[in-house]
């Protein structure tokens, strides 16, 4: 009975399992991703609003998330700018060590990011490689908000360069000879022509990195200083809340901050669907 | 008789050519900014971790890995790999399956929660079990009276490892396993084929090589999770330290000779995962359908 309601659900097919396959794949999905979060959410949601919103506009919270976010946004522009010239220099042109640089792209998907952390902040510290040369100036990156900035630069990169670069890789050359043959120079036909084509790809490598960047821990808890309203991630403070038991200070944080992830998945399916609808398919 | 100077001749080419290219000076300036932009980023960490390492030389990286510590967090950070990249293969597979192979209303909403992990930070994947399995949360008091531990031990690092490695391997197979369509499924079955052996001799085999991409990309996040996992172990050393969080613990001591050498094993294995990574999308690039979208 339920399982002749459930043949009724898919449109018929002559292959089988896929109610083992369905069933499996929800309960799975359910008990590790779905209920946890459920659990976060029914906890944040017990707080009421006042209590969530005592805990959220706390000044220290405050902080802790513009420091987040207000860094993550500078880090995830860096990225456009140099990611859509890595991205473009790959596809484009020739080079010897090309094809190393195009592996290496995916390097912070592959280092854990305490290990970046560490060599960053060992970098970067006065004593480091460049933090000796940029000590002399009165310029310091470790422990400040720049520290967490180089960070944030590092866990984003590749989300640029590889959601741009498949769709540089197939834009029709044919597209910049009519442009060049109809007079563009070839400045007006990289931005007026081509920059505008890969804009849903670079908004979307823009949200990723951004998102990614805004939850990143691991990389940054090192290189930061982690000194409250100054150098203090709104990640980190989760930790601090939880290792304080306070339960509810951690929830409500999370919650705000999962919330917004949820606006840039929004956001990023927004585009897609604008770019499905101006590729008219 | 029109003759082209030479000089002439040759700007014509230049600019026949620059149709579809920038100027030389551009391409290399813009190639020089990408150089520099990716060696000060990401080849200057990668080399600092080996130069940190080595800097007490062979010997002092060895007295660090080979201390019993150190080699406790390596055998967890094995066992926790063991348990979390086969639960998400099995995961990805029955996903991909399902997703791929057949029409149901849903489908989108499906595949954009299997994504979602990756939009959550790792710190709040950790606290979601805390919320649900500590001490205060809604499974503690009576795990508590069961005996059972899952927060500050094994199980927690476990389950905050697949929460963060959750869609490695479906979002490599579902995107692949759809391009390939369910033809040769079909001809499998009508030839008198079973639907085990259809999925064991036709399936598996088309999407292979994408299973070994997905494969090797949740593993080596799943050994080298940090947040999630560090916000569930407890930090009891020898016990419930991973090498990310061991790292994290010799470096805060100020040790940080033995936090780069075990680090450096660390980077050792992302290099490792970025050869094969590399040498499967040159040599099975049309295999891999998710090789280009990461």
């Amino acid at each position: 009975m339920a399982g002749a309601r459930g043949l009724a659900l898919k449109r018929p097919s002559a292959l089988p399992g896929f109610g083992l396959a369905l069933g499996f794949t929800l309960t799975y999905l359910s008990l590790i991703v779905l209920i946890p979060l459920a659990a976060l959410v029914l906890h944040a949601a017990s707080l009421g609003f006042s209590g969530f919103w005592d805990i959220v506009s706390a000044p220290r919270t405050l902080a802790a998330l513009r420091v987040s976010f207000v860094i993550s946004l500078i880090a995830a522009l860096i990225n456009v700018v140099f990611g859509v010239i890595v991205a473009w220099v790959l596809i484009r042109y020739r080079f010897p060590g090309r094809r190393l640089l195009d592996a290496i792209v995916d390097l912070p998907f592959a280092l854990p990011t305490a290990v970046a952390g560490i060599a960053l902040t060992a970098i970067y510290a006065r004593n480091g490689w460049i933090g000796s040369l940029l000590d002399p100036y009165g310029i310091k990156i470790a422990y400040t908000p720049w520290g967490i900035g180089v960070a944030l630069v590092f866990i984003g990169l590749p989300f640029v360069v590889r959601t741009v670069q498949p769709v540089l890789e197939d834009f029709e050359r044919e597209i910049e000879e009519a442009a060049a043959s109809l007079g563009a120079n070839r400045r007006q036909t990289v931005f007026r022509v081509m920059l505008p084509a890969l804009l849903p790809a670079i908004l979307t490598g823009f949200a990723l990195a951004f998102a990614r960047a805004v939850g990143e821990y691991g990389s940054v808890i090192f290189i930061a200083g982690n000194i409250p309203f100054f150098s203090e991630i709104a990640p980190l403070l989760i930790v601090i809340r939880l290792e304080e038991f306070n339960y509810a200070g951690a929830t409500a944080i999370a919650a705000a901050m999962l919330f917004i992830a949820f606006l840039v998945i929004l956001f990023i399916n927004l585009i897609q669907a604008w770019q499905r609808r101006r590729l008219g398919s | 008789m029109s003759h082209v100077p030479l000089g002439l001749d040759f700007i014509a080419e230049d600019r026949a050519r620059s149709v579809t290219t920038e100027r030389h000076p551009v391409r290399f300036a813009l190639i020089l900014t990408a150089v520099a932009f990716l060696t000060l980023f990401l080849l200057l960490p990668l080399f600092a971790v080996f130069s940190e390492a080595f800097r007490a030389g062979f010997g002092g990286v060895w007295n660090a890995i080979s201390e019993p510590d150190a080699v406790a967090a390596m055998k967890l950070t094995l066992l926790v790999a063991a348990i979390a990249v086969p639960a998400n293969l099995i995961f990805g597979l029955a996903a991909s399956w399902a997703i791929a192979k057949f029409e149901f209303p849903g489908k989108s909403i499906l595949n954009t929660l299997i994504d979602l992990p990756f939009s959550v930070s790792p710190v709040i994947s950790g606290l979601v079990y805390v919320l649900l399995f500590g001490l205060q949360g809604y499974f503690g008091p009576w795990l508590q009276s069961e005996g059972i531990q899952i927060i500050f031990a094994v199980p927690g690092i476990v389950l905050a490892t697949i929460f963060v490695t959750f869609p490695f391997v479906a979002r490599e197979l579902v995107p692949l396993m759809q391009e390939q369509g369910t033809q040769d499924e079909e001809a499998a079955l009508s030839l008198g084929a079973s639907g085990f052996q259809t999925f064991w001799r036709v399936t598996l085999p088309n999407v292979k090589w994408a299973l070994l991409y997905g494969v090797i990309l949740c593993n080596a996040r799943a050994m080298g999770e940090f947040g999630a996992v560090s916000v569930v172990s407890g930090h009891i050393r020898g016990k419930t330290n991973t090498m990310p969080l061991h790292v994290e613990i010799l470096y805060n001591e100020y040790n940080f000779a033995a936090a780069f050498a075990v680090a450096s094993l660390l980077a050792l294995l992302a290099l490792v995962t970025l050869v094969v990574k590399v040498g499967l999308e040159w040599r099975y690039a049309g295999q891999i359908a998710g090789a280009n979208r990461h």
